[in-house]
């Protein structure tokens, strides 16, 4: 394995190890998803249509990203470990691209949760909505991991974090919700594709900038 | 001082200039068939979110360049260019929100793909100004500061392109702002108006500049003599 894969699969590791380990976020986001459903439940009226379910899934999976995201530093920000892995002989992209798998695995998880609940507890989720998801938290993943080393560096981070990334997010949630209820899919699922393209290939250029001093 | 009378220059030129751009707005460009005097303020609103487009394109090309010179004059430029960009991004969206009303009778019109393009924007652009001013003054800021930008300009087309696709299954039949070419006198009142609102975004944008260099230059004064 070359030197940066090396390198990603070496913080990508650290991350989920301290999770498994410590057990503070994953529990969080996947009881969160499941009440978020629960709640769903009473503020749709009782006729609404499935496709309202879905387009309240989306807004549980985004909120969920967001809940994982906010403390996605948490663990770089204490005995200031981030300088240590910014000053470490690796790219500083790296970090950046560990931390995202770090993320989406976490998101992966809750989601694997979520999507059974929801098809039991709504209405049945076909195969083009989990490409739809699967998609989806890959962009939020790559887009909120630099969001939030950005928040991290503000005072009030936990409060800026939803304020970067929802209106980042709008696009994600348009080619989420068009993959579950249209019924040509692919569309919706190529722009999910752009969507992931652009944003991560600006988030890992970008990524150097926001952390080092 | 030289630089100062060129904008004192462009301030009396940008006053002909909407002078002359009302003149051909209500006395020359005939009334709208379709929608009668309303229709006016088309000359009014799409320059100014055409100019909105433009500071945000420079305050994302003067992030471009903090970033590889590493120059920070380019961040208060960039600042000043995002900050004009807002102003004429809420102007939009008011002037947009009085269009909607005078012609379909609401408000807000989640039908009009530009109008949303801008609440988006409006609200991510709010967002600089909450993270830059969280972040203590320094290189980090300004590096921040500027990938935000550089993603502003990211986010606009591939926003649109969801809000297009979007459209789709919130309104199944495309709403289409249609109407008959525009008449040449109808363009050349457009034109005037929207070289108006750049130049007065220009002024703005000099003046603010002028005022946040000087408060800056007034603080390191202070710093130093203290």
């Amino acid at each position: 394995m070359s030197g940066y894969a090396s390198d990603v699969v070496a913080l990508a590791r650290k991350d989920l190890r301290l999770e498994l380990r410590s057990r503070e976020t994953l529990p969080a986001m996947v009881l969160f998803v499941l009440a978020m459903l629960v709640v769903f439940h009473f503020a749709l009226p009782a006729n609404a249509s499935d496709d309202a379910a879905y387009g309240l899934l989306w807004v549980a999976l985004v909120f969920t990203a967001l809940l994982g995201l906010t403390r996605a530093w948490v663990p770089e920000r204490t005995a200031g470990a981030l300088d240590g892995l910014v000053l470490a002989p690796s790219d500083r992209s790296a970090i950046w691209l560990g931390k995202t798998i770090a993320a989406f695995v976490f998101l992966l998880v809750a989601d694997a949760v979520a999507l059974p609940a929801f098809s039991i507890l709504f209405a049945p989720v076909g195969l083009a909505a989990i490409a739809g998801i699967v998609l989806a938290s890959m962009g939020i993943c790559a887009v909120g991991a630099l969001a939030s080393a950005m928040a991290a560096a503000a005072r009030g981070r936990e409060i800026l974090l939803p304020l970067i990334l929802l209106p980042l997010s709008i696009p994600l949630i348009v080619g989420g919700v068009g993959s579950s209820v249209s019924t040509e899919p692919s569309r919706y699922l190529t722009f999910l594709g752009l969507y992931d393209a652009v944003f991560a290939l600006l988030s890992w250029a970008a990524f150097e900038y926001v952390v080092t001093e | 001082m030289k630089s100062r009378s060129l904008l004192a220059t462009i301030v009396w030129l940008t006053v002909g200039t909407f002078a002359v751009a009302t003149t051909l707005i209500f006395f020359v460009a005939p009334v709208d068939a379709d929608q009668g005097l309303s229709q006016k303020i088309f000359y009014i609103h799409v320059p100014i979110a055409l100019t909105a487009y433009a500071c945000f394109g420079l305050g994302a090309w003067k992030a471009l360049r903090l970033l590889f010179t590493r120059n920070e004059r380019y961040d208060l430029e960039s600042y000043t260019a995002v900050h004009q960009g807002t102003i004429f991004g809420a102007l939009t969206l008011i002037t947009g929100s009085i269009w909607a009303k005078a012609s379909w009778g609401h408000w807000w019109s989640w039908g009009s793909d530009q109008l949303v393009l801008f609440l988006v924007l409006f609200l991510f652009y709010c967002a600089y100004f909450m993270v830059r001013f969280s972040i203590a003054e320094g290189a980090q800021r300004e590096r921040i500061s500027a990938v935000y930008a550089l993603f502003g300009v990211a986010l606009i087309p591939v926003s649109f392109m969801a809000i297009r696709l979007a459209s789709d299954f919130i309104h199944p039949t495309v709403f289409k702002r249609s109407g008959p070419d525009m008449q040449a006198s109808m363009f050349v009142a457009f034109c005037v108006s929207w070289l108006g609102m750049v130049l007065l975004a220009y002024v703005m944008y000099r003046v603010e500049l002028f005022g946040k260099r000087t408060d800056r230059n007034l603080r390191d004064l202070r710093e130093s003599s203290a």
